[in-house]
């Protein structure tokens, strides 16, 4: 199940010229607003007709402006999951989470309604009118909407921005969930490097209606061309870890592919794959022998691939460590200093409290 | 309740509720389609519907009859093949009363329709689109549970409009007692007649009654659908 975009569309002040894959799991469609990701998504689902282009989903055409291929939205079969959740006021959570029941077609197949159920933790709403529910709840119950109308695909526009931190804390385990435990391919729009960090599989990253740049999440989380799309504040690679071992003094150990790493206590069993975010301003670059007396723990040895620098003081250094890239801002009179060149053997000090953020990734 | 209205008093009550009572039922279908079309619409002479609905409105109730009259009339285009096809003669007739209420009525109607399908969030139709419901699933499960408070208010003005509605009546099927002498026509013909005064009375009575009764039914009806419809 892939879903193949490649379109234009007048957009503002320029044109919207967008092409890429969303191989399986979630894909984030990443840009600052006003870069166009709702008008890709909206155009995916059928809201929107674009100028020219082609939008293939597993081999159907959905959309060809030469061929004149329209598919009515209805047939589209994509579940949309709006920002806005767009419950229909005059029914009940349990009407409105099968509304779209009874539109699929006979054969096709997709999550139970007990397992949708107990995957959003909605349960317990089903009497409740969307009036009486929470933004969290609201969002749920819309996610729960779209994944009984039996879709191919989920379209999500930002469905955590119109919350608070507590209420996107909330939602985001259920769509770790959802990513881990159901195999329908998601798109993710978003403006929010950490949520991007947390769930997505593969990125696209906007900017100013045309691809910037897409690849596996590791990978472009970590390129430091990606910095100034992402934020010089946002930006960090995301590295695969398993859980080790939990210490009897509070720490778990988490091993990557560099070796290994100290968290304050996570809640996981021992031997579980997660995800952890390093904020490029998070790590110190040093040189020659590990380096002795620092109270950091997590000191990884790496090689320099590449340095760049940007008209700031700063400079971002990308690191290969293990089969895993980091990233490290330091500024341009260190890097000048310690003349640090691509190919040099380093070590990465990581101040672990950066790891242990409650926004890095789990999953 | 005969004892009390004189038995042509008694007929003519009867006639304009049975009267607005099918001129309400229907003009509601093609209400509901026009004020679709005024409020969704994207198509060239929307601006010249809206001016047909509304011209009832404008002209003089008196005009509207007769030219009921001329196009429904026996000779006329449409009231001709109607009687020849279907057999169906409105001049004259209770039928062409319900006709002349329900055009009188139907831009009141439409106005209210309109405005309560204006109130409808298209983001909502749109969700319901692309969870897999065609157009009319749309309409019938969203836009139309959705305007249930403005559907009854139009119909309630509706009702009375045509309670009320005389000049365009009585040009168009006259006032003959029994057939299309309807309360309007009855209290104006009472009011012609020596010693009628009191009859005119008990008319403009049951009128009042029955214009509050509609009015109050109506705004609680509203009032209990608006609360289903915010989902409290």
């Amino acid at each position: 199940m892939s879903l193949s975009v490649d379109i234009s569309h007048p957009f503002g002040a320029f044109n919207l010229r967008v092409a890429f894959e969303a191989p399986g799991g979630i894909t984030a469609l990443f840009g600052r607003s006003g870069t166009g990701k709702t008008t890709v998504v909206n155009a995916v689902a059928g809201l929107l007709q674009p100028k020219a282009g082609r939008i293939v989903l597993s081999g159907e055409v959905l959309f060809d402006a030469d061929a004149g291929i329209r598919v009515a939205m209805h047939k589209r079969r994509l579940g949309y999951v709006f920002q806005d959740g767009r419950l229909f006021p005059h029914l009940s959570v349990h009407q409105n989470l099968t509304y779209g029941l009874r539109f699929a077609p006979s054969g096709a197949t997709g999550p139970q309604q007990d397992e949708v159920y107990e995957l959003l933790g909605v349960a317990a709403l089903l009497n409740r009118r969307p009036g009486a529910l929470s933004g969290g709840e609201k969002q749920r119950v819309a996610i729960g909407r779209a994944l009984l109308s039996r879709p191919r695909m989920l379209l999500m526009d930002e469905p955590l921005a119109a919350l608070d931190a507590a209420r996107k804390e909330e939602i985001l385990p259920y769509l770790e969930r959802l990513r881990d435990h159901t195999d329908i391919p998601v798109l993710y729009v978003s403006h929010s490097v950490a949520e991007v960090a947390r769930l997505a599989t593969s990125v696209v990253v906007l900017e100013d209606g045309h691809v910037a740049r897409a690849g596996p999440a590791e990978q472009v989380l970590s390129d430091p061309d990606m910095v100034r799309q992402l934020g010089v504040r946002e930006a960090g690679a995301v590295l695969p870890a398993t859980i080790t071992r939990h210490h009897a003094d509070g720490l778990t150990e988490l091993a990557v592919s560099g070796g290994q790493l100290f968290l304050p206590r996570m809640d996981k069993a021992e031997g579980q794959v997660t995800r952890v975010r390093v904020l490029a301003h998070d790590v110190i670059v040093a040189r020659g022998a590990p380096p002795v007396g620092l109270s950091a723990l997590n000191i990884l040895p790496a090689e320099i691939i590449a340095l760049r620098g940007g008209t700031g003081p700063g400079v971002i250094v990308q690191m290969q460590c293990g089969s895993d890239r980091l990233l490290a801002r330091v500024t341009r009179r260190s890097a000048d200093a310690l003349a640090l060149t691509p190919g040099d053997a380093v070590h990465a000090v990581i101040k672990s409290v950066s790891i242990a953020r409650t926004d890095i990734g789990a999953g | 309740m005969t004892g009390w209205l004189g038995p042509q008093e008694w007929q003519a009550v009867v006639l304009s509720l049975q009267v607005s009572f099918w001129a309400t039922l229907l003009s509601l279908p093609p209400g509901i389609l026009t004020a679709y079309a005024l409020a969704r619409g994207q198509f060239r002479g929307k601006q010249l519907l809206n001016g047909l609905v509304h011209l009832p409105l404008i002209l003089p109730p008196v005009v509207t009859g007769y030219l009921l009259l001329l196009t429904f009339g026996r000779r006329g285009l449409i009231g001709g093949w109607l009687e020849e096809t279907f057999g169906l003669v409105l001049a004259f007739r209770w039928t062409g009363a319900v006709l002349a209420a329900a055009i009188m009525a139907f831009p009141l109607m439409v106005r209210a329709i309109r405005l309560a399908i204006e109130a409808v969030d298209p983001k909502l139709e749109e969700a319901a689109a692309t969870l897999g419901a065609a157009r009319l699933w749309v309409f019938v499960t969203i836009t139309l549970p959705l305007i249930l408070p403005g559907l009854i208010t139009g119909a309630v003005l509706a009702f009375a409009k045509a309670m009320g509605e005389f000049g365009a009546t009585i040009t168009f099927v006259s006032n003959i007692p029994g057939q299309t002498q309807t309360l309007p026509s009855a209290i104006y013909t009472f009011l012609q007649i020596p010693g009628g005064e009191a009859s005119a009375l008990r008319l403009v009575a049951v009128s009042v009654g029955v214009a509050m009764t509609a009015l109050l039914a109506s705004e609680l009806l509203a009032r209990r659908a608006a609360r289903r419809v915010a989902g409290g």
